[in-house]
C-alpha cells in the first residue's frame, strides 16, 4: 500500500509575519542553550578535576569564539526564559488575542536585549572580568 | 480503546501515544529551569571570581550541590525533549532521524552523568 504523504511544517506554507520570528528565535536559542549547556558541563568537570585542569579549561574559555559563544549563550538564556514564559501563558489559554501577543512579543524581544547584556555584565563582573 | 484501526497506525496516521506526556514533562521542566536558571546566574554573578577554590567552595555547599545536581538533571531533560521536536520537524530521511536522535541522546544522558560526578565530587571534597 502507497504511504500518504505526510503534511508539511507550518513554516513551508504561512505568510511569513515577525511573530513566527519569535517561534522561530525560540528552537534557535534553544539549540544554543544545548551547546552552552554542554559548555557547562565541561566547566563543572574541570573544576572536579583539579586545579591544574580547570585552569586549563579556563584559558580555552577565555578565546574570542568561545566568548562570542557565552555571549549568545547569554542572550539565548534571557530570550529563551522571557519567551517560554509567554509561551506558558499561552499553553494556559491567556494572550491569544493579536494585539496581546503583539506586546507581549516586542516585550520579549526587547528585555531579552536589555536582561542579555545585564546579565553578561554582571556575570562577568561576578567572575572578576575576563571570566 | 482505541479508535483508530491497526491499518491506519502502521501506515503512520495513529497517534505515536506519549505525545501528552512529552508535552507535559517539557512545560514542568521548563517551570523548573526558570528557578534554577535565575539561581545560576545570580550565583556566577555574586561568587566573587572563577578561581578554582571560588568554584568549590561554591558546591561545597550542600543546597549549591543539590541545586546544581538538579539544573544539570533538568537541563539535560528539557533540551532532550527539545532538541528531539527539532530534529522530528527538520529530518527528514528516516534513517538520518534516527541517527541524529541516538546520538543526541547519547550525547544529554553522558552529559548529565558526567555533570552530576562532578558536581558531587566537588561536594564531597575529592576536588578540593
Amino acid at each position: 500500500m502507497a504511504q500518504r504523504a505526510r503534511p508539511l511544517s507550518p513554516f513551508l506554507h504561512y505568510r511569513w509575519q515577525y511573530t513566527n520570528t519569535l517561534s522561530i528565535l525560540h528552537r534557535v536559542t534553544g539549540v544554543l542553550l544545548s551547546a552552552g549547556f554542554l559548555v557547562l558541563v565541561y566547566w563543572l568537570a574541570a573544576a572536579a578535576g583539579g586545579p591544574e585542569r580547570y585552569a586549563a579549561a579556563l584559558h580555552r574559555l577565555s578565546s574570542p569564539l568561545a566568548q562570542l559563544v557565552l555571549f549568545g549563550a547569554a542572550f539565548g538564556f534571557c530570550y529563551h526564559l522571557l519567551n517560554g514564559v509567554r509561551h506558558l501563558f499561552f499553553d494556559m489559554g491567556h494572550g491569544f488575542e493579536l494585539a496581546t501577543a503583539r506586546k507581549s512579543g516586542w516585550a520579549v524581544a526587547i528585555g531579552a536585549v536589555a536582561l542579555g547584556l545585564s546579565v553578561w555584565l554582571a556575570v562577568r563582573a561576578g567572575l572578576g572580568g575576563g571570566a | 480503546m482505541s479508535l483508530r484501526s491497526p491499518l491506519r497506525r502502521v501506515t503512520y496516521l495513529g497517534s505515536a501515544k506519549g505525545g501528552s506526556s512529552h508535552w507535559y514533562a517539557q512545560r514542568v521542566t521548563a517551570v523548573a529551569l526558570v528557578l534554577l536558571g535565575l539561581w545560576l546566574v545570580v550565583s556566577l554573578a555574586t561568587m566573587g571570581g572563577t578561581s578554582h577554590a571560588r568554584v568549590v567552595a561554591w558546591l561545597a555547599s550542600p543546597v549549591a550541590a543539590a541545586l546544581a545536581v538538579l539544573l544539570v538533571v533538568t537541563g539535560a531533560w528539557h533540551a532532550l525533549l527539545g532538541l528531539q521536536v527539532v530534529i522530528e520537524d527538520y529530518v527528514g530521511d528516516k534513517g538520518t532521524r534516527l541517527a541524529v536522535l541516538l546520538v543526541v541522546r547519547f550525547a544529554l544522558v553522558v552529559a548529565a552523568v558526567v555533570g552530576v560526578l562532578a558536581v558531587l565530587r566537588i561536594a564531597f571534597g575529592v576536588a578540593a
